[in-house]
Formats: structure tokens, C-alpha cells, sequence
């Protein structure tokens, strides 16, 4: 076999935490990052609003507020000691990412700018406070660019357009990865002491959703096919505002900047949900209040949609009901100008997909399946924790969308999936580098690429006739209909049905490309069958939860219960069938309370 | 409604020499062409090859020839280019399988123009940021929004002749580092981009403008590297 490559470190993914990881291992250690795609195509460049730090810049704030405001908005799900590590952590990474060049909007002082967002909070007052650090409405974008400008800068090796398929291990140890070259078909080992992986999440999963069609959890599939669990699966966060039918993402920002969501008689509903914060209430209450409504009747016309308002006259209006104002204590008005130059993105969205000027006409929009709270488990330095008692796999690491640290815990607030990738792929990055300068490289078997083509030939020489499409999309129609903002045991377990039958039917898909040359069908058709397996898991970990907490909640079961239920969840794949274990939830400083906003 | 989409074909393990697939499917004026290229993969024929990602123009991986333009798949509207679709790989990069085509030279090219933030002095005493005015700030705005598609190059005649040529793509990322008052670099840049392969061989033909999906107005941005490189001095 010819194509065997040594390295020290391995960082599958080049979105900002795989970037992060990769700049930080390769300083002290010999690594390569490895991407499906090529590294600027990232999910991460469409994160719009910003990243979540403490600065103040614009007002008093807090890294402690930070945390408790991320504790509460989890749901009290969140691992306290890992919150906190990454809510002080975000002051320092925020200030590097500025001095790698990243170009954050700016304060007329000449500092970075800040805005308010869902769930981010003045602990004194309960008002939301400035605290997502952005670039208009790119902050994702800024930060993909910066970082892979970073990492040419710094000569970091990579292989652009190579898809991970397997995760090698020996003796419960990390050896390597098996990877595919898409312009050859040919396939790699990637030889390694430490892995980190970076993939991101599996958002499609779900018909509507913001998510790229990269984004078909190959981490967590490969991870859990060799033995590791996943944590917290039943946790995916539907975004409020996502293009209707498009699932395309309308930025928290929109409402930070004082947008409001309205229903079919042209009320402000969100008064009635979150009385003290409105529309940046936590996305999770946000979406059950936008599907209640729909529920009455109200959605626009009486359709499953509603209108995201940012017409300057209505944030205005609201703007003065709310006495909101600005730093300076002058009243908050906005004018066409500022929404144009403070969400140029969102502006040109509209008026692309749906002829839609949003400084004139509200935005038509639904809850869009968004991120993955759960996944691969870590501690807080990014090393992959395997049972309940949180034993370390030697070499192995997680970070960003894939890893489950857990500082999302049931509901994510917006803007700390930025801070995430940098505060953890940092981390990563050092730890892998760490672990692999301490490390010999353990052996390879000679069976490296079995078990990778074992799982194409089953795809390439099944004789069926099923299609990859019609199974991708039943499984997405079922997902979201049943496994989505609401759900039920019997809506759930008739989701499970489904997905087992089509985890069937993929046995028996027909494929017609028999290249080798960027056989873009095969990999989709061994993406979907990711995609069908965590589908499985998240359904699983669903069913058993029966309460409601963050993102998961059942109707025949609205309550939260903490005396049976503050437990994350650990699913293992084994010998074809899942298993399930729980392990406590760290708590530090804050005692579980009613969550209301 | 029934549109036709004519897409280039070109399988490098089967054929010698690329040809045209003519395919009919019900659409909505309101679907992508993306939408189109996927539905054509999916129930028609799933050899046909190409590259997306996130579907609404962002991460730049599905730049093509819509119409014998220069576009992304993924933010063009069939009520836009109407019932009769056809959709080519770029032009001037090499033609891997159907409309995928060969990315490495235009990143190249991109690396040679120090495509990084460059300031080596100390940083500010207190660890916070380096101070910049929203003014200063909006100088390089326009040039940061580039997402590497590579529809500007690829619909330049230039680059068309003679790939050396470093193309507009490369030449906005240098005048977001040019242009951006924190950093330190700028001579060293616009000292590559006054070379043979550099900014000269602009000759303005605006293709590249229009070509532009995040609307960067490219050939200014190349104006004033061209004027920088005369003057000697940036503003």
C-alpha cells in the first residue's frame, strides 16, 4: 500500500475549530489537517452574528454573567466547569483572533463592536447586554478567512479534499485515520499518535435546516462505529428565524439589532413568551413560542410561517415601547442606512431567494434545523472522554460542532458556537500537540483499510433498487416532522421505525457511478447511511428522555425533572445494536432554578 | 413549470472528449439551479458530478457557467435564467470530471500575494485589540468579503491567456491586507503585484465585476492597487 503517511498530530476538518487545532498543534508537532472540502468552504463562514465574549466595550459586562447566562440557556444541562473555562477563556481568544487581522466591526472609539443577542444578559438588570463581538453579519466568514490565512502564514500542512471514512485504534489507544482522496478515489492512512476531530455536525438530518450539505456528521458516525459514545444526541437546536422552505439562516442578529417577530394579526407574540426579553429570549423558547402560535392559527395567512420584522419604523416603535437605548442613554433609532450596513448578508438573502427587501417587507420565516449540542464527549481541553466516569481514550480529541464538552448542554445561546471552535480547537490543538511529543507512534495492523472498504463495497456492489434520494429525503421528512421542536413518544417512535426500516433500505441502494474519480455518488450514498445512524441515536436518546429540557421537548412530558433527568445521555453503537448510560452533570456555582426570560 | 438544463459532460475514466446532456424536469421559478443540478443527480443520472456545499453563497464551492455566465449555482433563481439552463465548468482551470475543475492553480495564486495579516510590532500593552476607526475599518470592507469562488479569475480574458497571471481574486485579497491600517505589509504586496504577472495585466474589461456574487467592486479595488503602485503610497 503506498499511500501511508506519518504525522504526529491528524486534525480532520478545516472549519474554525480544525483551523484553531491546526495552527496551535503544529507548533510544536508535526500535523496535517485533513478536510473533505477545501478549508474555506467551511460551515463555520456562515456564521453570521458573532462571537460571544465579555469585553464591555459597549457596556458593563462580565465573564461570570457569560457563564450564568450560558448555564441558565443550557438548561442547567451544561458541564458548570467547562462553561466557565470557556466564558473567560473567550475574552483572550477574542482578542487574538483581532490580532491575527480579523476585521470586527468597530466602536466609534475604535474598538471591536458588540451587539445584544438571545439569552445574553445584564445579571443585574435581566436586559440584554452587547456582548456578541461581530463583522457585519460574516462574523463566521471573518473568522474561517482569518484563521486559514493563518495557516499559510505559519506553513500549515494540508490535504485538501480528502473525506475521513475510519478512525484506526490499537490496544484503546488512537493510531490513525483512513481517509479517501476525492480527485483519485485512492485511499490514504493517515499514520498519527493524536486525532482531533473537527468535522462539525449533521444537520441534515432534518428537511428544513440552515446546515451545509457538508454538514452529514461524519465524526460522530465514524466515532461511533468504533466503540466511542455519543453524548447528548436528543439535543438539536432549531433556529427561530430561517428562510421559509429554505431553512436558510436569518441572523439573532436581526432582532439585536431590534428586529421583532410577528405574527398572522400583526402582534409582537414574543411579549407573551418572554415578557422581560422578548425577542432575544433563548432560541429554544423562541421556536416553541413561533410553533404554538402557527398551532392557533396564526401564522401568516394561517401558514406554518411568520414575519421577521426589521423595517426601521417597526424597531423603532418597539425600540421606544421597550425604552431601549443607546450606550450613551440617547433613545435607540435605526434608520435605513444602519440596518443596510449592519446586515448587508441578511439584506441580500432576501432579495435573492425570496424578491424580499427587508428595510421595506418583512422576512417570511421558520425554525430551521440548526446545531448539534450533542456528540463526540470531551473534557474541557478537548480530550475524548469514553464512559461515565469520564475516562480519557489516549489520543484521541474532539472539538467544535462534533464534541460534546459539554458547555451547550440542552440549548445553545447564540454567538458561543464561535467561541467554542476558538476556545476548544485551541485547546485541541495544544493537548493533541502535547500528548503526541510524550507519545511513540503505536503500531498499524495490516488490516488498516478492512473495515473502510468493507463499508464501500456494501455500497458499491449492492444489486437493489433503492434510491439515495428518496431515502434522504424520508428520513429528513420524518425528522422533522417528529423528532423536531415538538415531539411525542408515538410521533418518535414512529420516526424510529422509519429510520430503521431506511437503514435497511440502504443496503440494497443502486449506484450507478462505478469511478473512481471524485465519485461524488458513493460518498453521498456512505453519508447518508452517517446521516441515518445518528438519526437513530438522536431518536434513541430522545425517546428515553422523558422530560423536556432545552431543545428536547415532549408534549407528554412538558416538565423539566431535574431529580430524574439532570444526567447527560451516553449512547453506544454494539454489536449492531445501542446502549444507553448516563453520567452526572458538573455543577458548580449554580444550582438548577426555573429558567423564564 | 418544465425547464431543459444542458449540462457538460466529461468523464475522464470513459471519455476522450466532453459532451452535452440535455435533461427535462419540473421546477419552480423559485429553485436554484442548485436545486436543479442536485435533482438531476439524484433521479436522473447520479454520475453527474460537481461540487456545494452551503447551498446559499457563502462557502463558494459551486461557481459555474449559467447561461455563459459566470455564477454560483446555488444563488441563481430559475426565474431568473428561465426554462432553457446550461451550466459549464469554468473556464482557464483544468476540467477534472463533468464541472468539477482543477482548484489547486487559483489557490496558488492567492497564496503568492501574502494573503495574511502582517504587523510584527507589540501588540498593545494591555492584551486588547489594536485600535482601528469604523472609518479605517470601511476602507477595506468591500475586499474582505471575497469567498475564493474564483468566478472573478475564471471570466477574466488575462487569466484566460496566460494563468501566471496572478487574477483579480488574488489581487482583491491583497488590497484587503493593502488597505487595512493595522497592518504592516503593504510594499512587500503591492511589490508582488507590480511584477510582470501583477496588476498590468488588468486591461479593465469589468468581467470580473460583474462576475462577482458577493458584489465586490473588483476592478476598483485593482484601480487602486494600480494607483498605489504609481503614487507609492496608499489612500
Amino acid at each position: 500500500m503506498n499511500n501511508i503517511h506519518q504525522y504526529d498530530v491528524v486534525v480532520v476538518g478545516a472549519g474554525g475549530a480544525g483551523l484553531m487545532a491546526g495552527l496551535y498543534a503544529s507548533r510544536t508537532a508535526k500535523t496535517a489537517v485533513i478536510s473533505k472540502l477545501y478549508p474555506t468552504r467551511s460551515h463555520t463562514g456562515t456564521a453570521q452574528g458573532g462571537v460571544g465574549a465579555a469585553l464591555g466595550n459597549e457596556e458593563e459586562d462580565h465573564p461570570e454573567w457569560h457563564t450564568f447566562d450560558s448555564v441558565k440557556g443550557s438548561d442547567y444541562l451544561g458541564d458548570q466547569d467547562a462553561i466557565e473555562f470557556m466564558c473567560e477563556e473567550a475574552v483572550t481568544a477574542v482578542y487574538e483572533l483581532e490580532h491575527m487581522g480579523l476585521p470586527f466591526s468597530r466602536t466609534p472609539e475604535g474598538r471591536i463592536a458588540q451587539r445584544p443577542f438571545g439569552g445574553h444578559t445584564n445579571n443585574e438588570t435581566g436586559k440584554p447586554v452587547s456582548r456578541a463581538c461581530y463583522a457585519a453579519d460574516r462574523t463566521g466568514h471573518m473568522i474561517l478567512q482569518t484563521l486559514y490565512q493563518q495557516c499559510i502564514k505559519n506553513d500549515v500542512k494540508f490535504y485538501d479534499e480528502f473525506q475521513v471514512l475510519d478512525l484506526l485504534l490499537h490496544k484503546g489507544t488512537t493510531a490513525g485515520i483512513v481517509a479517501v482522496e476525492l480527485a483519485t478515489g485512492e485511499l490514504h492512512v493517515f499514520h498519527a499518535k493524536a486525532v482531533i476531530f473537527a468535522t462539525g455536525g449533521h444537520g441534515r438530518i432534518w428537511e428544513i435546516t440552515s446546515n451545509a450539505y457538508a454538514y452529514t456528521g461524519d465524526g460522530c458516525a465514524v466515532a461511533l462505529r468504533r466503540g466511542i459514545p455519543l453524548e447528548d444526541m436528543e439535543f438539536f437546536q432549531f433556529h427561530p428565524t430561517g428562510i421559509y422552505k429554505l431553512g436558510i439562516l436569518i441572523t439573532e442578529g436581526v432582532r439585536g439589532e431590534g428586529g421583532v417577530l410577528i405574527n398572522g394579526r400583526g402582534e409582537r407574540f414574543m411579549t407573551k413568551y418572554a415578557p422581560k426579553v422578548k425577542d432575544l429570549a433563548s432560541r429554544d423558547v423562541i421556536c416553541r413560542a413561533m410553533y404554538l402560535e402557527m398551532r392557533d392559527g396564526l401564522g401568516i395567512d394561517g401558514k406554518n410561517y411568520l414575519y421577521m420584522d426589521v423595517r426601521p419604523e417597526t424597531v423603532n416603535k418597539y425600540a421606544a415601547i421597550d425604552g431601549r437605548t443607546n450606550p450613551d442613554g440617547s433613545p435607540y433609532v435605526v434608520s435605513d442606512e444602519k440596518i443596510l450596513s449592519k446586515l448587508p448578508d441578511i439584506v441580500d438573502f432576501c432579495r435573492t431567494y425570496l424578491g424580499v427587501d427587508p428595510v421595506t417587507q418583512p422576512m417570511p420565516v421558520q425554525p430551521t434545523a440548526h446545531y448539534t449540542m450533542g456528540g463526540i464527549p470531551t473534557n474541557k481541553f478537548g480530550e475524548v472522554v469514553i464512559d461515565s466516569r469520564n475516562k480519557v481514550m489516549p489520543g484521541f480529541y474532539a472539538a467544535g460542532e462534533v464534541a460534546c464538552v459539554s458547555v451547550h448542554g440542552a440549548n445553545r445561546l447564540g454567538t458561543n458556537s464561535l467561541l467554542d471552535i476558538i476556545v476548544f480547537g485551541k485547546y485541541a490543538g495544544l493537548r493533541a500537540a502535547e500528548y503526541a511529543n510524550h507519545t511513540d507512534f503505536p503500531p498499524l495492523s495490516d488490516e488498516v483499510l478492512d473495515f473502510t472498504n468493507q463499508q464501500l463495497n456494501a455500497l458499491r456492489n449492492s444489486t437493489g433498487k433503492e434510491n439515495v434520494f428518496t431515502i434522504g429525503a424520508e428520513m429528513k421528512s420524518v425528522m422533522f416532522d417528529k423528532v423536531g421542536v415538538f415531539r411525542t413518544r408515538e410521533g418518535m417512535t414512529e420516526a424510529l421505525d422509519k429510520v430503521r426500516e431506511l437503514q435497511q433500505r440502504i443496503k440494497h441502494v443502486r449506484l450507478t457511478d462505478s469511478g473512481r474519480i471524485f465519485n461524488t455518488e458513493l460518498l453521498n450514498a456512505w453519508e447518508l447511511g452517517n446521516l441515518l445512524d445518528l438519526a437513530e441515536v438522536v431518536t434513541v436518546s430522545a425517546l428515553n428522555r422523558k422530560e423536556s429540557r432545552g431543545g428536547h421537548a415532549r408534549e407528554d412530558f412538558p416538565q423539566r425533572d431535574d431529580k430524574k433527568w439532570l444526567k447527560h445521555t451516553l449512547v453506544w453503537q454494539r454489536h449492531g445494536r445501542l446502549e444507553i448510560d448516563y453520567k452526572p452533570v458538573i455543577i458548580t456555582r449554580f444550582q438548577p432554578k426555573e429558567r423564564v426570560y | 413549470m418544465q425547464v431543459t438544463i444542458k449540462i457538460f459532460r466529461f468523464n475522464p475514466e470513459k471519455d476522450t472528449r466532453h459532451h452535452y446532456e440535455t435533461y427535462t424536469l419540473e421546477a419552480a421559478p423559485t429553485d436554484r439551479v442548485l436545486d436543479l443540478l442536485e435533482s438531476v443527480k439524484g433521479y436522473h443520472d447520479g454520475t453527474l458530478s460537481f461540487r456545494r456545499s452551503c447551498a446559499h453563497g457563502i462557502c463558494g464551492s459551486d461557481a459555474l457557467r449559467i447561461n455563459g455566465r459566470n455564477r454560483l449555482a446555488c444563488k441563481v433563481l430559475v426565474s431568473e435564467v428561465g426554462d432553457k439552463i446550461t451550466v459549464e465548468p469554468l473556464i482557464g482551470l483544468k476540467i477534472i470530471k463533468d464541472l468539477i475543475v482543477d482548484m489547486d492553480p487559483f489557490f496558488d495564486n492567492f497564496k503568492k500575494v501574502l494573503p495574511y495579516f502582517i504587523n510584527e510590532s507589540p501588540l498593545p500593552a494591555d492584551g486588547r485589540e489594536r485600535l482601528q476607526s469604523p472609518e479605517d475599518r470601511e476602507r477595506f470592507d468591500d475586499t474582505t468579503k471575497c469567498i475564493l469562488c474564483a468566478a472573478c479569475t475564471t471570466s477574466c480574458p488575462s487569466f484566460w491567456s496566460n494563468d501566471d497571471y496572478l487574477g483579480p481574486s488574488a489581487i482583491v485579497n491583497a488590497h484587503r491586507f493593502i488597505f487595512d491600517t493595522r497592518d504592516s505589509a503593504a510594499n512587500d504586496r503591492l511589490a508582488v503585484l507590480n511584477d510582470m504577472f501583477g496588476v498590468y495585466r488588468c486591461h479593465t474589461i469589468f468581467n470580473c465585476t460583474e462576475a462577482c456574487p458577493r458584489e465586490i467592486q473588483v476592478t476598483k479595488a485593482i484601480g487602486e492597487i494600480k494607483r498605489a503602485i504609481l503614487l507609492g503610497k496608499i489612500k
